[in-house]
Parts: C-alpha cells; sequence; structure tokens
C-alpha cells in the first residue's frame, strides 16, 4: 500500500503500490520505479557493465577461441617439413664441356649446362611465362617452349636464356655455379640469378674456363 | 486378407511407416511431414515449376550431375591411392582392369557436364529475370556454387597425375604466386619483412597453402585429394541446402512473387 507520506519513506516505493490508486493525493505517482531508469538510446551503462557479467564472459570465451581456432586452422595447413631432391647437384669436371654447347644430362633437375664465351652457365629450365618445359631445338639453336611458344636464346644466337619470342616476359634464370672440393662443378639451385635484375654479372652466375 | 494387407497391418510395416499411403491431401502433408527424406521437399508445386520451357530444368540437371558425381566419386575412391607411386598406375587399373570400370570416365564426362549445366541454368536464371529481389542472395549464393564447381574441376584434375594434370596445375598454380600481397612474386610480397626477410616468401605464400610445398607434388596431390573428395563437397552441400531452402521461399521455382 503506498505511504501516504513518501518524503520520510527510506526505501523506494514498490512497482506494486505504483499499480494502486495512491490514499493520499500527496502521495507521488512514479512513472516508473527509481532502480528501473529507462535505457538512453546508444551506449547505457548497464550494457557496458553488463560486459563483465558471466554472459559477457561467455561471449567473450567463445569469441576468443572462435578467432584462435580460426587461426589455428590456417597455421595447421602450413607444412613445415618439406621432402624435395637436394639443391645441390655436381655436374662434373669443368673441362668436360663443350664451346657453345647445350648439356642436356641434367635436364630432369632443372638445369641445362651451356658452355658461352669460354664461360660456364646453369641454365633453369623453367619458362619464365608460366612454368613449363621449354626444348632446346639444337638445330635452330633456340628454346622452345612447348606450352605457348616462348623462344628463348641459345648458345649460337646470343647470350643463353634471353628471351626473344613469345610470351615469356623475361629471361630463363640461372643457377650459382661453384667448383666443389673434388674439382667438380657444383650447381647451388637455391640461388637464382635473374638478367632483368643485372645478376648475371654477378661472379657466382658463371665459372670462367 | 490379401499379401499385401497383411504386410501392411505387420508389426514391422507399422513401425517403419505410421501413416498410410497419401489419399487426401490431409493424409499427404501428414505422410510428407513425418518423413525425414520427403519432410526436406515442398508437399506441392505449382505447375509451372515443371514446365520445362520455362526452368529448362537446368538447376535440377546441375544437382542430378552432383549426386551422379558423389556416388561414382565414391566408387572410385575404392581403387584409387592419391600416393606419388600409385596414384597413375591406380588410374590406369581403374580404366582398364576394374570390372565396369568406364565409372571413371563417367565420373570425369558428369564432370564436364557439370559445368555446362550450371552456366546454362546461370542463362536461363538471368534470362527469366530470377536474380532480381528478393532472389538476389540466391544468386549471389549461385555464384559462390559456381566456384566451388570450378575449384572442384580443378582440384579433381590433379588426381590421375598424368602430364595434363601436373602441368595444368603448375601452370594455375604459378598465377597464384603473381598475386598481390600473398604471391611471393606478386607486388608488395617484400611490403613486410621480418629479420630483413620477406614474410611472403616461396615457403609461406598463398601458392604454398595451395600446393603443400615449392612445387606440384606427393603433398599436393594428397592435398587436392582431400579438398576434392570431403571438404569441397561439404561446403557444396551445405550451399546447396540454402540455395534450394531460398528458392522455396522465395516464391517457388519458376513462381511469382
Amino acid at each position: 500500500m503506498s505511504d501516504p507520506n513518501p518524503n520520510i519513506t527510506s526505501s523506494p516505493p514498490a512497482p506494486a503500490a505504483a499499480a494502486t490508486p495512491p490514499l493520499s493525493p500527496t502521495a507521488p505517482k512514479p512513472a516508473a520505479p527509481a532502480a528501473k531508469a529507462p535505457p538512453k538510446k546508444g551506449a547505457s551503462r548497464r550494457g557496458f557493465l553488463s560486459f563483465f557479467s558471466w554472459i559477457g564472459l561467455a561471449w567473450a570465451m567463445l569469441t576468443a577461441s572462435t578467432g584462435v581456432l580460426t587461426l589455428g586452422t590456417v597455421r595447421f595447413l602450413f607444412p613445415n617439413v618439406l621432402s624435395e631432391p637436394p639443391s645441390k647437384v655436381k655436374v662434373g669436371f669443368p673441362d668436360a664441356f663443350d664451346e657453345g654447347k647445350v648439356d642436356e644430362r641434367f635436364k630432369d633437375k632443372n638445369i641445362w649446362v651451356v658452355k658461352y664465351q669460354s664461360k660456364l652457365i646453369a641454365l633453369s629450365t623453367t619458362c619464365t611465362h608460366l612454368g613449363c618445359t621449354p626444348n632446346y631445338l639444337e638445330k635452330e639453336g633456340k628454346f622452345k617452349c612447348p606450352c605457348h611458344g616462348s623462344g628463348f636464346f641459345g648458345p649460337a644466337m646470343g647470350d643463353p636464356g634471353i628471351n626473344f619470342e613469345g610470351p615469356a616476359p623475361r629471361p630463363l634464370e640461372r643457377w650459382a655455379l661453384s667448383i666443389g672440393d673434388d674439382g667438380q662443378v657444383v650447381v647451388d639451385k637455391s640461388r637464382k640469378f635473374q638478367q632483368e635484375r643485372g645478376e648475371w654479372t654477378n661472379v657466382d652466375s658463371y665459372i670462367k674456363a | 486378407m490379401s499379401v499385401g494387407d497383411f504386410i501392411r497391418n505387420s508389426q514391422v510395416w507399422k513401425s517403419i511407416f505410421r501413416h498410410p499411403a497419401p489419399r487426401d491431401r490431409r493424409n499427404r502433408v501428414v505422410v510428407m511431414l513425418t518423413n525425414v527424406f520427403l519432410h526436406l521437399h515442398p508437399v506441392s508445386v505449382r505447375q509451372s515449376g515443371i514446365a520445362l520451357s520455362y526452368t529448362w530444368c537446368m538447376g535440377g540437371l546441375t544437382f542430378f550431375l552432383f549426386l551422379v558425381e558423389t556416388i561414382t566419386g565414391v566408387l572410385l575412391m575404392f581403387y584409387y591411392t592419391p600416393t606419388l607411386q600409385d596414384a597413375f598406375v591406380s588410374m590406369q587399373n581403374l580404366r582398364d582392369e576394374v570390372t565396369l570400370g568406364i565409372l571413371r570416365e563417367l565420373h570425369r564426362w558428369g564432370a564436364h557436364a557439370m559445368v555446362i549445366t550450371i552456366w546454362l541454368h546461370m542463362y536461363r536464371v538471368f534470362l527469366t529475370g530470377s536474380y532480381k529481389p528478393p532472389r538476389e542472395f540466391n544468386w549471389g549464393v549461385g555464384v559462390i556454387l559456381l566456384v566451388l564447381t570450378l575449384l572442384l574441376s580443378f582440384t579433381g584434375y590433379l588426381l590421375p597425375w598424368d602430364q595434363l594434370a601436373i602441368w595444368a596445375i603448375t601452370v594455375c598454380s604459378n598465377m597464384a604466386r603473381a598475386h598481390p600481397g600473398v604471391g611471393h612474386e606478386g607486388p608488395g610480397s617484400s611490403l613486410i619483412t621480418v629479420g630483413g626477410v620477406n614474410l611472403i616468401h616461396s615457403g609461406s605464400d598463398a601458392r604454398f597453402l595451395l600446393l603443400g610445398g615449392r612445387a606440384v607434388g606427393g603433398e599436393t596431390l594428397l592435398r587436392f585429394y582431400v579438398l576434392h573428395c570431403v571438404a569441397i563437397p561439404l561446403a557444396a552441400a551445405v550451399l546447396i541446402s540454402v540455395h534450394f531452402w531460398r528458392v522455396r521461399k522465395d516464391g517457388g521455382i519458376s513462381g511469382a512473387l
């Protein structure tokens, strides 16, 4: 029942009291109980504080675990261990190669050994267009890719590997060359030299015979 | 009592089929709604929904081919081995030695046919204006399904492990390494460096993730096998359900809004 003198009441009027008609005309009719202020538009204090409730914690844990599991799944899909053939290949002694000739014995290891102007060069057999393996056409003196017709200079035409016809955008790449401990030429496929970057002048990309 | 009546009144029959066969509209609805396979379908469809000149039935054909591919695919999995040594040989074995090994060709032809029917279906949807609101979301879902179908074709192409397969995947994955940002030979690959080494290099770019290695090899074969047989079909199944659901809720196939 509503208190006829609400000014001296210590506790706020209960919602049920607001529903019953006030006994005294001086008793105020609260629009809503004082504890429940109508929420303003936008963030309210209650909305902010609800982040620190149990349900807020539950939502945060769900979001965090979903994010972590997604990232973990993506990282899982990147392999850490690869089984690849060794990148260093021994191709023989430096004087075993003929001037102006292309040695195709190591083509299945992605290497053409070419002697051009007394320099030994190791060309990559990967076409720089989209990755097929060109063929060396000895009669025409050029490397020709069967996929889309890219053409590269053979030793008879000029600096081996320069692209001159077809869609290849840049010359064939060259592998690093060195002399091993037993005197044999060692091709290191973990280092490549690209002509368009001016790297063919690098001493590691050829062996002066 | 006839044999049929005897069976239909038996405990076994009544435990499986709770309601008699449909005879009136109410009973038809009851039978549809209490059966797990039937309840996926609408109780009735408009007559225009089965008019071939309206729909070409290309969407239905595409779904039928998806089912054909799934079933033939599962059967092929009993004889195909996704390893470097055995992939090509197992495929030849399927073709030449296995009874009705023509199933391998059926799977391949079905894949070609499915791509054709998908394009015809898209064309029909475009011609009939069935992409307009409220069906625009369903068109988007359909485009994603198109991409998934093309990815299924892409991943499946590698599995025979012949020259055509290896070089096709090599060439297409080389496009991935030229992508801006995520490809190690694309623009922007040297933007982020950790200790002097690019974050995106040949062992960490999008092409590496796709191939499972730095070149098309054994890991690629296995990865594409899992994508082709499990991951992409699952995603496609989910999206097909969404696609069909939206058709029904947006006014039914070949129906006015």
